[in-house]
């Protein structure tokens, strides 16, 4: 009898188990998301959710200023990482590995315990942290998700042939045409998976506006309030906003993505 | 020129270094002290926040119940995504594709929404209860085995096909090629995957937060109470427990840098 099933083992069904996780675990949640969103507490179908939101100043004024942080947030991280990348890849040193190291070793501290640390260290310089929300906030998302930018930026830029910009500079390109015509075209699978990375958690990480004493919301703060007021349709209706921005920011990014510098995957 | 560009380059690694070890440093020396903000009056040399991280039975608790929810959220999501990576591998394409797509999907999701969706579902529509730990635990294994799926996947590709079927042809069964062949060649990836795992349960909120029964609390989700709290006496008790977690992965980091160090130089004389 056992004999019999052993031979009928298969490796192909050893994925049923994960798959019927997968199916259960993080299909379903969505659907049950999306169905929410469109229904009222009382079960009827409706898009009154959306149409609130996008026609309230209040929630509209939340999205963009969820956009604003990003995108700063976002923008700064690139500016501090890509030199930083950069010197690292093209450093000669026989230790690179280890100095790339010190840069990404905060990863591995907890955010919160990160966020307690610079927030120790903004309210002795400016006394009252609530006088620059906005400073703090784009301050603590960095601190936060630097090392989340720099790592595919070193990835993308030391996988790069030393050859090319040997023949740019063979061809008579100076240093700025190098950079600009061959290097940093080449690094753009790296940037836009730092960016994607960095562009994401910071329009949903409410805590690091909490812990700076930011009160203006982000789209993340709407569902940590929807969840306290048990309002499952009012939040079920932010997070899918969020899937479609997600999606469309995976669709416009994937046909850059390389697989070797993409996600968390490489921590 | 040449040296001047160097100057730059290099001051400008100091300075982000600075940006970043700063305050984890100047929190440190500030956990070693009476103070009860930094820049605030120091008074010497003291251990007190060390003696209450330790003796304060909260603080302990708050401590093991992060370290048992991310070590077993860990494994489920490392025997899971495993088993997951290597049966996708093996599928036809069609089916391959899916279950990739599908795996990428809490990988690309906001944390917010993956607890919020869960907690939906599991506490809300089923109606399973939060103390049970049954929707932190599925919670957390749905942050985690994406990761592990991702990193067993790329040493299936490396692996050589043939010896799975010169073991079936020696006369091992399915199950013993498995165990004895392949499982040890995907090892490197599975350890990588579970240690990657480790570190994101440990690092969560918003899954904890929108999933966890009212009375636990992990690293994550004390610290940001305790910050809106008045208590100092908890408050730099976590800051002697930022400077352990950060000299524990410093030591880490040394460790498997030396240890794949040594690997690496083994390789090389072969």
């Amino acid at each position: 009898m056992t004999g019999a099933l052993k031979l009928r083992f298969n490796r192909k069904q050893l994925c049923i188990p994960y798959v019927a996780f997968l199916v259960l675990f993080v299909i379903c949640p969505l659907l049950v998301v999306v169905y929410y969103a469109f229904t009222s507490g009382t079960g009827s179908i409706t898009i009154e959710n959306f149409v609130n939101f996008f026609t309230n100043t209040n929630t509209l004024g939340t999205l963009l200023y969820s956009i604003a942080i990003s995108v700063v947030t976002t923008a700064v991280c690139l500016v501090i990482a890509y030199p930083v990348a950069y010197v690292l890849a093209r450093s000669r040193l026989k230790k690179k590995y280890v100095l790339l190291m010190l840069f990404v070793l905060p990863m591995w501290i907890n955010f919160t315990l990160r966020i307690t640390a610079l927030k120790e260290i903004l309210s002795s310089i400016e006394g009252n942290l609530s006088a620059y929300p906005f400073l703090n906030t784009v301050t603590g998302m960095t601190y936060d998700f630097l090392p989340f930018m720099i790592l595919p930026l070193y990835t993308s830029l030391s996988k790069l042939d030393k050859s090319l910009t040997e023949a740019a500079e063979d061809l008579g390109a100076n240093g700025f045409t190098v950079f600009m015509r061959v290097i940093l075209p080449l690094s753009v699978p790296g940037i836009i998976s730092g960016v994607t990375m960095v562009l994401l958690p910071s329009m949903t990480n409410y805590v690091v506006l909490d812990m700076l004493y930011n009160s203006t919301y982000i789209m993340g703060s709407l569902i940590g309030s929807y969840f306290a007021a048990y309002d499952w349709h009012g939040g079920s209706m932010i997070s899918l906003i969020l899937l479609i921005i997600i999606f469309v920011i995976t669709l416009a990014t994937n046909r850059f993505s390389d697989d070797e510098t993409s996600g968390r995957a490489m921590l | 020129m040449k040296i001047a560009k160097k100057v730059i380059a290099a001051a400008w690694l100091v300075l982000v270094l600075a940006f970043i070890y700063i305050p984890i440093l100047l929190l440190a020396v500030y956990s070693f002290t009476d103070a009860v903000m930094v820049g605030g009056a120091v008074d010497g040399f003291s251990l007190h926040n060390y003696a209450t991280l330790f003796r304060n039975e909260e603080l302990r608790d708050m401590i093991t119940g992060t370290v048992l929810l991310a070590v077993g959220s860990a494994l489920i999501a490392t025997v899971l995504g495993t088993l997951g990576a290597i049966g996708a591998f093996y599928s036809r394409k069609t089916a391959k594709g899916l279950i990739n797509y599908a795996n990428q999907i809490p990988v690309v999701n906001a944390d917010v929404v993956t607890g919020f969706s869960v907690c939906v579902l599991l506490i809300v529509v089923i109606g399973i209860k939060k103390e049970t730990f049954v929707p932190l635990v599925a919670g957390h294994v749905v942050l985690c085995s994406p990761f592990v799926y991702l990193s067993v996947l790329p040493r299936l590709r490396q692996m050589d096909n043939s010896l799975y079927e010169a073991a079936l042809d020696l006369g091992a069964t399915p199950a013993q090629a498995l165990f004895k062949v392949v499982l040890p060649q995907l090892l490197p990836g599975i350890i990588s995957g579970f240690m990657l795992a480790v570190t994101l349960s440990l690092d969560d909120y918003f899954i904890t937060t929108y999933t966890k029964p009212s009375t636990f609390d992990t690293i994550s989700t004390y610290v940001v109470n305790a910050t809106k709290g008045g208590q100092t006496d908890i408050k730099t008790a976590l800051w002697a427990l930022s400077t352990i977690i950060f000299l524990i992965v410093v030591v880490a980091v040394v460790l498997m840098n030396v240890l794949s160090g040594k690997k690496r130089a083994s390789e090389e004389r072969i």
